[in-house]
């Protein structure tokens, strides 16, 4: 039996205002039906216009997940009732959405298919609480008409770990294009896997099983992986008994460690699509799309390349200094400066990964010259480092087995006996890195 | 007769103008009128006497000021689908009963800031489902010329009201045939205008892919000079046109060149011999204008019907979803008979396995018909055919026809798909004193030519003005 998983993700946009009216869509926290307006409302006659950046900000996504963008899209409606659905339907893109068929390179090499990258609008908010002694439903209708872009990927999983790596890849993503928060409290990025198992003969015939297990609205990485878990070990063992889970959508129970039932799914929900007369189609240029392509910032998997090469560091060390955007602007700019007062890229970058360095708070500049100030460590040649460690552990054959058996301490020693070949007073760093590479 | 309640909105402007009379007079005078006419033809869901006496006044003092907005003081009667801020709107639906909208429609604002009074919200078909008012959940409006006949609709109250002279313009709205077909049988001047003229916003919704705002008034300069304050881009509203408003009243002219115009058939099949009658005479006239007919096969309108039944009701079903008990008081089962079948034919044209062979299906048939009309306008400048099949049918014709509504529709409906433009003017009589009218089809955004040969008909057929309905 092997897992087969697919993934939708939707993502709350950090526009100024809503997907189709000119609210504040910045509704976190803030007074119930404050931020609404007779559009977000649904109210009689009110008639929806599109956001320009939001959707701009789709396509950009698209590009960024290496979609292909078609020239002719249009918005659709889809019809249900629900009380916090002011309209009786959404706003949605249905056959022909912004973005189709891209990819995301995980970091065990597999790629996962992305099917679709769609615009939408959020919902209301259904409140549940006692009024006067009555257990009554409230309805918010600030965060109604927020802009929501949905990802859908292919069902290429097979496990809980690729699934957080790709959303932590997607966050990353989203962020780094500075069109949302993807904060996991704020409930900016939500997260529905669909999940069931296969038995060999379906995975050589490439068959899907003729189940699927929808496990609705997570908001955390970790309770992605533990659903995930659950649902395998619970399909598993029905699987087993020679029956068929049944095909429903399940939540995630954190206190209860489970997944429970929340609705069977006899057959899929009929929604009556159909396009949305209110806005016109949206056809593109190549030429608008190429404007779009050259908002796009460099994104983490080219950057860290760059840093490799340009700034001689460790892939540890990119890895960490291009997590965030913002750290690695702010290494750059750092680099920059050090360049004109002698302080390398590789000392910078152990400077702000060892320190901690509040990057949102601290001023490239500054650093520098605290750098420069206190380091008294001498820079030499990567070459003269390595050499020394290799005479080192040759002339120390006991010591390195040591070490290879994990004997901690035996790595001071190694260190002092290379210090003690330099002859300079040397970054400890380097020649623990040294070290390990030499010991691998 | 009323000598105030019957000027025209260029009449009575002029004399606003003038100081012989002030809006204050105007306005009582029609408020004196409905007052005395609304029990017998039920015209009005809202008569907001208070508002309009205050907005006479304001208006009376701007005009002493010598402000000359375009339709200062002028006092109108509102179609109930149009969101006004503060002020009752139903849709003639009591779903809506007492829905109170915190907004304005474009539409209302526009005329509001033109300086025009509000007299109130004129009786319609519930969610303007119809052809005679017959649906409203406020009871039927009643044809001034015999009220033993229908008004027709859905803006049947905004036609009656101009024809009764209750005010001195109205503004309706139509979907297919719902502008032009009670001006019809109403014997008013109804202009439909191409779909992204004038804004849809806070119009109550019903075919959104239809719904045109537009004037209904006595005379052709009136409907110039309404559209040229309604029409133009809302930012509000992503289907509303961008291209720019002409001044249709001070450039109205008599057509100076002689023009084309086309006449097919079957738009003459199944209509009623008066009909033809006023038909014939109205060639007549058009000719010793100078104008030629031509001769064509257009798409037979009743294939329209199946389109616009398809599509409109789809668009229906997905647009009354939000009446689902939560907010606006009333629930589902205020839902009248017609809006309910509405809803249940239009959920299930789009109904997965069906969607592709209606609604889909619809839409192909629905270039067809933009094409044959593109096509047909290549070689006549305009369409003329008859409004409506018969003059207005006697109250009661709707009930238990389901059908109703585009049957006596048939001959606007394919215009209204293709999102063109026409004008309703009134051409003739029955025998037994019913008026007749005849409609001229432009192509998209023709609304200045549409004015222009309508105003020279119009003066043309003068006599015709004499009557008025007796009340």
């Amino acid at each position: 039996m092997k897992p087969v998983i697919g993934l939708e993700v939707h993502v709350e946009l950090k526009t100024k205002s809503k997907m189709f009216c000119g609210c504040s869509a910045d509704y976190f926290g803030q007074k119930p039906n404050t931020h609404t307006c007779p559009v977000c409302l649904g109210l009689p006659g009110a008639l929806p216009v599109p956001n320009k950046t939001a959707i701009e900000w789709c396509v950009m996504l698209g590009m960024a997940l290496n979609c292909y963008i078609p020239l002719f899209s249009k918005f659709d409606r889809k019809n249900y009732f629900y009380p916090d659905l002011a309209k009786g339907y959404q706003i949605s893109q249905y056959d022909e959405p912004f973005c189709l068929k891209g990819n995301i390179k995980l970091d065990s090499g597999k790629t996962i298919g992305i099917t679709r990258v769609h615009m939408e609008e959020d919902t209301g908010k259904l409140i549940h609480e006692a009024v006067d002694g009555q257990e009554v439903t409230l309805i918010d209708f600030n965060r109604s008409g927020v802009p929501l872009i949905e990802i859908v990927t292919e069902p290429d999983f097979d496990n809980a770990k690729d699934v957080k790596d790709y959303l932590q890849k997607l966050q990353q993503i989203v962020r780094y294009l500075g069109i949302s928060n993807a904060d996991m409290e704020k409930g900016d990025m939500r997260l529905e896997p669909n999940i069931s198992l296969r038995d060999k003969q379906q995975e050589i015939s490439n068959k899907l099983p003729n189940y699927k297990v929808e496990v609705k609205n997570i908001n955390s990485f970790r309770f992605v992986e533990k659903a995930i878990d659950y649902e395998i070990k619970r399909q598993t063992e029905i699987l087993e008994k020679k029956e068929t889970p049944v095909q429903e959508t399940r939540g995630w129970n954190e206190a209860k460690q489970k997944t429970v039932s929340q609705r069977v799914k006899e057959e899929a929900s009929d929604y009556r699509y159909f396009p949305e007369p209110d806005i016109p189609p949206l056809r593109w240029t190549e030429k608008q799309l190429d404007g779009f392509r050259k908002l796009i910032p460099e994104l983490q998997n080219s950057k860290k390349e760059r840093f490799i090469k340009e700034y001689g560091i460790s892939e540890y060390d990119t890895e960490i200094l291009t997590r965030e955007k913002e750290t690695a602007d702010f290494y750059e700019e750092a680099v920059g400066i050090g360049k004109e007062h002698g302080a390398n890229p590789k000392s910078i970058a152990n400077y702000i990964i060892n320190k901690k360095i509040n990057t949102q708070e601290a001023l490239p500049a500054d650093l520098v010259k605290t750098i420069i100030s206190t380091s008294a460590y001498v820079t030499i040649d990567n070459n003269k480092v390595k050499k020394a460690v290799e005479k080192v552990l040759r002339e120390n054959p006991k010591a390195l087995s040591d070490l290879k058996e994990g004997k901690s301490q035996t790595l001071q020693f190694l260190i002092g006996k290379t210090m003690a070949e330099i002859k300079e007073k040397v970054d400890t760093k380097i020649i623990i890195e040294e070290i390990n590479k030499q010991t691998k | 007769m009323n000598d105030l309640t019957s000027l025209t909105i260029v009449q009575a402007k002029e004399k606003l103008k003038r100081k012989e009379i002030s809006s204050l007079e105007l306005t009582k005078a029609c408020l004196d009128r409905i007052k005395k006419l609304q029990d017998k033809l039920n015209v009005f869901v809202t008569i907001t006497e208070e508002e309009a006496l205050d907005s006479a006044s304001k208006a009376d003092r701007e005009l002493e000021k010598g402000n000359d907005l375009p339709l200062l003081g002028i006092p109108m009667a509102i179609k109930d689908n149009f969101n006004t801020k503060g002020i009752r709107t139903t849709a003639s639906s009591k779903v809506l009963d007492d829905y109170i909208p915190p907004y304005e429609s474009t539409v209302t604002q526009r005329l509001k800031d033109a300086g025009m009074v509000m007299l109130g919200k004129t009786n319609m078909d519930a969610w303007a489902h119809g052809s005679s008012t017959e649906t409203s959940d406020y009871g039927p409006t009643l044809n001034p010329w015999n009220t033993n006949h229908l008004p027709g609709g859905s803006s049947g109250g905004s036609a009656a009201s101009t024809a009764a002279d209750l005010s001195i313009g109205s503004i309706g709205s139509e979907t297919a045939g719902s502008i032009r077909q009670p001006a019809s049988w109403c014997g008013v001047v109804g202009l439909k205008p191409t779909y992204g003229r004038v804004s849809r916003y806070g119009v109550i919704a019903m075919g959104s892919s239809l719904d045109s705002p537009g004037p209904i008034t006595k005379s052709v300069e009136d409907a110039a000079l309404i559209l040229e304050t309604i029409a133009g881009h809302d930012p509000k509203d992503a289907t509303s046109s961008n291209l720019p408003v002409p001044k249709y009243l001070s450039k109205m002219k008599d057509p100076g060149e002689k023009l084309k115009i086309g006449i097919s058939k079957n738009y003459l099949e199944g209509v009623e011999s008066q009909v033809v009658k006023v038909f014939e005479d109205t060639k007549k006239v058009l000719e010793k204008l100078g104008h030629t007919f031509v001769d064509l096969e257009l798409f037979n309108p009743k294939y329209a019907i199946d389109v616009y039944t398809i599509l409109q009701r789809s668009e229906v079903s997905s647009n009354l979803a939000r009446y689902d008990g939560i907010r606006y008081g009333n629930d589902r089962s205020f839902f009248g008979e017609e809006a309910k079948r509405r809803i249940m034919l239009g959920t299930f044209t789009l109904s997965s396995g069906y969607y592709d062979a209606y609604y889909k299906k619809a839409q192909k048939v629905r270039t067809i018909i933009i094409k044959d009309f593109a096509n047909a306008f290549e070689k006549v400048d305009f369409v003329l055919a008859p409004t409506s099949p018969t003059p207005a049918l006697e109250v009661g014709a709707s009930k238990g026809q389901a059908m109703f509504g585009e049957l006596s529709d048939v001959l606007v409906e394919p215009s209204a798909i293709a999102g063109l433009t026409g004008i309703n003017l009134p051409a003739g009589f029955s025998n037994n004193g019913l008026p007749i009218g005849m409609q001229l089809i432009g192509p998209q955004f023709s609304e200045q030519e549409i004015i222009n040969i309508a105003y020279s008909f119009e003066k043309e057929t003068e006599y015709l003005k004499g009557r008025k309905p007796n009340l």
